[in-house]
């Protein structure tokens, strides 16, 4: 279970240092020669350079296979101050190298899919010169995941962690001078950036209070020794777990700090597959699942930990019902299932988290590409209907599902794969996430009543809303002119899509009932509990999901959305209530309420009443006051600086001298 | 001798100086360019024949003069807590004498000659071992900065070069007083004679920490004694902003050091938790204040007030991860902040304003220019693998675990400030370089000159290094806070 000593080594766990070595050569070429080898160059470097890092995890993959327990490799001291001795490591162990595998696997296909996306993206943005900066910047993110799931101690871990939240500021605020206002893109990367560093203080917080219980930071000095030192100091084990847990609402946007997600979608389309769904978000997840040990010793931490998840489900379930835009239904999913795998942290079900984060990886970074293809359809037909016509053709918003309509047939590669998607991410047997969902769902049912409905609950809300999108998206007439001229993709795009749709269709196999592979491959790293399939549970599940697409189809699909402007049927139902759930519960107004606004006058309180007024105020009243004393002060005062620096001046030209006479 | 040497090397380039004729400009330019670039030669000379383990290297000892019947010395040494201090002091002078080449036209000469004996006189704050040679190179380095400022300043240059003086100059007519007194008690100047006899001057010790602590917080700055540095900066050339941030804040923060924690360890300990509170009250109200900015030039000197909280915090944790950390992080703020007014101080040239209402989607008209002002703003918001986070990181975590200070809640508190510094400089970055271009004017701005480059690659060069690799930098600290800190933990040991 621990590390064992390097003597022993299998030479092949020597190569890991590239899956962080490799991008980095991606981005060092496509730096210095992209501007003259051109875009497919550009695209196909970068896509080699995450390409290279998958066979090396692949590698790492078989190396484990004969030495399972996993190795530290070592590649510098980073510093050493005090007892703080940190050193950049590389852990390989079973769940280090499913992370590695997962994110290079869905990040190269989303690499290559964004060869052809950005290039037409690039042009429609109007500014084709950021091609190249977009393929520097996803490589600077995977290196900086890389970090992250490989760190062999908290700090490293953290690096990777502030790496991913950078890439993700960048690539959010990528078109920074688009959007409402031409600024609202650059915002939503600050949004983003705040919100997780808010996240952070708790994580920083944490790592602090590890330093000081364990005198280390490295993850061999801690696990083992939780026991031992949570005896010692009872209640510590749970500040650090909450304060860790706290980190995890922010990068894994969970409540209260989930926030910032929908906004990130303002990112071009392979930024939210990759890092706004697929990869950076799980990252909370990772880091629970690796501290297993930490949060064992601290079962009311645990327990918050799995409310906190399952709320989150639920509650962003509920918004993503009444959300038009494309993406942002597939945002407040995201929340959504990110909760799922929260939640059987809680549990105690790390296995099924990471099964469940692994299958998402898959099928979300699906639902977005095939969004991401359908935006650029509609962008295309857009521009062309413009052209036809002569004139300014109506600017619809290519992400308004209300925009789309009867897509099915104009688009039946993007179709497929995304029902595929939808089915999936509904929790359709024998689809992935039947089964990744299915395991945390049935770990509830065996710890906890009230979990377990509400993360049914939830499962029906996620089979209604994508029934919801699939139907208003793909089903009925074409409710613009763009969506009428929208046209399948190219290969370059679809080619991904496909391989992603059979991940996500044979995905289950990881954990399939009765092999079990990734809970044998985890008992490695992590204490796991054998996970049984429990067929009621399953029914139920898969019931709840098939009526939620039924209800769908009786909503959406029976007499579909007549006009872009026709009124949501929910919302002539619901009235007031789809408003507020549409308007997101108004959190973010209440946040802005309750912390930002009083921050900012708070802020302004001290910029000019305090310091300008009342500190300088005091400074300036000192000199004011000597110099109303008297006339014959003032004229003391009015030379005095001047007089008296020219007598410092004398006098230290006279030491000078004096001194350079003596020696 | 090759203390010596350093230390008055940048007076061979004003003699120079002093013999060329007023039209020839560029000629005088480049005799302080070379003779601040030999300074750095001879600064790492010194640091080759360096040992971190040695204590004080390189003393030369002389005697000079009496006063009051107490031998004054000409006493220079360097240790692990002053080297770094040279080095940065000799590495950002001809950094910041080339970016002055095209913005100082108007009496090329006497700017010139100010600024290399200001960097004599640094040289000696930090070199000095005699408490009143530190006094005297301590007031040498005040006079130039007021010329810098009130000539070459501005358009309130007078206002804020006086304040800048008198602020300073009451500070350290306190410190004046303790070093006469502690000579007159104890019989010697030299600061590592009085270390060795503290019992004779223990019963004023309070006192004495608070009158030099008064010199050097103004120096620092430490809230509430920090209003002159928004003023003198915002009024001084770009120059002279970068030695006055990167550098002089130093001279504070090393002080304490030097003298307070050194001379008064006692005292140091009682007062350490009123000093930790008001470096975090620097850090919180620095931000917040920095936010409220609506000049760039006054938003970096007041995220200069948070900066240097945080070396206070770590100053004051008064243990190894946290003083250490501080002086790293004297250095990282003196790169990064140095770099900011750099970077303020090329955009001002070529607009001729600061107003963030004036700038906006500057990335898409100078990508160079925004690259490297994002990265540089990044570097001082703490982002790892640049330079901000090693020092911060290692501040924090010492405050946290500080036994002298007793309470995680100092360190707990002054982390929010991690989160206010995103908060500012995210919107330094959003208003400069973000969103559309607003002001036309901007549309035919030119990128970064190769001199301009030249000013600045070296500092983003060393942003990352320490960034990635800060080892090298700790091994020259290392030794000489851990010697320090004996003598203060056997004086937390007379205490509890």
């Amino acid at each position: 279970m621990f590390l064992s000593e390097t003597t022993s080594m299998d030479p092949l766990f020597l190569v890991v240092p590239l899956v962080v070595f490799l991008p980095l050569l991606g981005i060092l070429v496509n730096w210095l020669f992209g501007k003259r080898l051109g875009e497919k160059a550009i695209g196909t470097i970068a896509s080699l350079a995450v390409g290279g890092s998958f066979v090396v995890s692949l590698i790492l993959l078989f190396a484990l296979r004969t030495d399972p327990q996993g190795f530290s490799v070592p590649l510098m001291q980073w510093f050493t101050v005090g007892g703080l001795d940190i050193s950049w490591s590389f852990r390989v162990d079973t769940l280090s190298v499913v992370m590695m595998l997962a994110v290079n696997l869905v990040g190269t296909l989303i690499h290559i899919y964004a060869i052809g996306y950005m290039h037409e993206d690039a042009i429609h943005q109007g500014d084709p010169t950021r091609y190249r900066r977009f393929f520097i910047f996803m490589n600077l993110f995977i290196i900086a995941m890389m970090i992250l799931v490989s760190a062999d101690n908290f700090l490293m871990l953290f690096v990777g962690w502030e790496g991913v939240g950078l890439c993700s500021y960048l690539l959010i605020g990528f078109w920074f001078d688009k959007g409402e206002g031409g600024i609202a893109n650059a915002q939503a990367g600050k949004k983003a950036f705040i919100t997780t560093r808010i996240g952070d203080f708790g994580l920083l917080i944490a790592i602090f209070l590890i330093f000081w219980a364990f005198g280390s930071l490295n993850f061999g000095d801690i696990f083992p020794r939780v026991g031992e030192v949570a005896a010692n100091h009872p209640g510590l084990m749970l500040a650090i777990t909450l304060f860790m847990l706290m980190g995890v609402t922010g990068k894994s946007a969970q409540i209260p700090l989930y926030v910032w997600l929908p906004d990130a979608m303002a990112g071009p389309t392979p930024v939210s597959a990759l890092i706004h769904a697929a990869t950076m978000v799980t990252a909370g997840v990772y880091l629970m699942t690796r501290s297993q040990a930490l949060y064992l010793a601290a079962p009311a931490a645990q327990n918050v930990v799995m409310w906190v998840g399952a709320i989150t489900a639920l509650f962003a379930a509920i918004i993503a019902v009444a959300q038009f835009d494309i993406k942002k239904v597939l945002a407040y999913s995201t929340i959504s299932q990110l909760g799922y795998m929260v939640a059987a942290v809680g549990l105690g079900a790390e296995t099924a988290a990471m099964f469940h984060l692994v299958t998402h990886a898959f099928f979300k970074a699906l639902l977005f590409l095939s969004s991401g293809s359908i935006i650029l359809s509609l962008e295309r037909a857009m521009e062309e209907g413009a052209q036809g016509s002569g004139s300014h053709a109506t600017n619809i918003d290519p992400q308004d599902m209300r925009n789309m309509g009867g897509l099915r047939k104009k688009m039946p590669t993007t179709f497929w794969v995304y029902l595929v998607g939808a089915l999936t991410l509904s929790g359709i047997a024998p689809l992935a996430g039947f089964f990744s969902k299915d395991e945390i769902i049935a770990a509830a049912n065996n710890t906890n009543g009230i979990i377990f409905v509400v993360l049914v609950a939830a499962a029906f809300l996620t089979a209604f809303y994508m029934g919801r999108q699939i139907l208003m998206v793909f089903f009925g007439k074409a409710r613009t002119k763009a969506a009428s001229l929208a046209k399948e993709s190219a290969p370059l795009i679809t080619v991904p899509l496909i391989i992603l749709a059979l991940l996500s269709i044979v995905g289950g196999a990881i954990n399939f009932p009765g092999w079990l592979n990734l809970e044998h491959w985890l008992e490695h790293t992590i204490k796991v509990h054998e996970s049984t399939f429990q067929l009621p549970v399953a029914l139920i599940s898969l019931s709840i999901a098939l009526i939620a697409i039924l209800i769908a189809w009786l909503i959406y699909g029976r007499k579909p959305l007549a006009e872009s402007t026709s009124k949501d049927p929910l919302a002539r139902s619901l009235g007031g209530v789809f408003t507020l759930v549409n308007q997101k519960f108004k959190v973010d107004e209440l946040y802005h309420f309750l912390f930002i606004g009083p921050y900012e006058k708070l802020a302004d309180f001290f910029a000019h009443p305090v310091d300008q007024g009342f500190i300088d105020g005091i400074a300036n009243g000192l000199g004011n006051l000597a110099s109303e004393t008297g006339s014959w002060l003032r004229k003391l005062q009015n030379g005095f600086v001047r007089s008296y620096v020219l007598s410092i001046v004398a006098g230290i030209v006279i030491i000078l001298i004096y001194l350079l006479v003596r020696v | 001798m090759e203390l010596v040497i350093l230390t008055f090397f940048p007076l061979v380039g004003v003699l120079i100086l002093v013999l060329l004729a007023p039209q020839q400009k560029n000629a005088m330019r480049y005799v302080a360019l070379i003779t601040s670039l030999l300074t750095f030669g001879l600064s790492l000379w010194v640091l080759s024949k360096f040992n971190p383990a040695g204590g004080i290297n390189m003393a030369i000892e002389l005697p000079w003069l009496r006063l009051a019947n107490v031998p004054v010395e000409f006493y220079l040494g360097i240790d692990g807590i002053s080297i770094l201090m040279v080095l940065l002091t000799t590495f950002l002078i001809p950094i910041a004498i080339l970016s002055s080449w095209n913005a100082i036209q108007e009496q090329v000469k006497g700017f010139l000659i100010f600024f290399l004996i200001l960097e004599t006189g640094m040289l000696g704050v930090f070199l000095a071992l005699d408490l009143v040679l530190f006094y005297v190179f301590w007031e040498l380095t005040l006079i130039p900065m007021y010329f810098l400022i009130g000539i070459w300043g501005g358009e309130r240059r007078i206002y804020a070069s006086i304040k800048f003086v008198l602020f300073t100059m009451s500070g350290s007519l306190l410190m004046l007083l303790a070093i006469l007194f502690l000579g007159i008690n104890a019989g010697s100047f030299s600061q590592p004679t009085l270390m060795a006899n503290r019992q004779l001057f223990a019963g004023a010790e309070m006192l004495l920490f608070i009158a030099f602590a008064a010199a050097f917080a103004i120096k620092v700055p430490i809230f509430p004694l920090h209003t002159w540095l928004p003023d003198a900066h915002v009024e001084a050339p770009t120059s002279g902003s970068i030695v006055l941030a990167a550098l002089m804040l130093k001279m504070g923060a090393y002080g304490f050091l030097r003298f307070n924690l050194a001379l008064f360890p006692e005292a140091s300990v009682r007062a350490a938790p009123v000093m930790a509170i008001l470096a975090i009250i620097g850090i919180l109200y620095g931000a917040s204040v920095a936010f409220m900015q609506k000049d760039v030039k006054k938003l970096v000197a007041y995220s200069s007030v948070a900066h240097l909280g945080f070396v206070m915090l770590g100053i004051f944790a008064l243990n190894q991860e946290g003083v250490a950390g501080g002086i790293l992080q004297m250095v990282n703020h003196g790169i990064s902040t140095g770099a900011l007014f750099l970077m303020v101080g090329m955009i001002y040239e070529r607009t001729h304003t600061r107003e963030f209402s004036k700038f906006g989607g500057l990335w898409k008209v100078i990508p160079v220019y925004s690259g490297l002002m994002i990265v540089v703003t990044l570097s001082s918001a703490g982002l790892p693998g640049l330079n901000g986070f090693v020092g911060e990181f290692s501040i924090l975590i010492g405050a946290f675990g500080s036994k002298v200070l007793g309470s995680p809640w100092f360190a707990g508190v002054a982390t929010t400030g991690v989160v206010l510094a995103a908060v500012y400089l995210l919107k330094m970055i959003e208003k400069m370089f973000l969103g559309p271009v607003t002001n036309e004017a901007n549309l035919s701005l030119k990128d970064l000159s190769a001199r301009e480059l030249a000013t600045i690659i070296p500092l983003v060069v060393v942003i990352f290094w320490i960034g990635i690799y800060p080892q090298p930098f700790f091994n020259l600290i290392n030794p000489a806070v851990e010697q320090l800190l004996q003598l203060v933990q056997s004086a937390a040991m007379v205490l509890h």
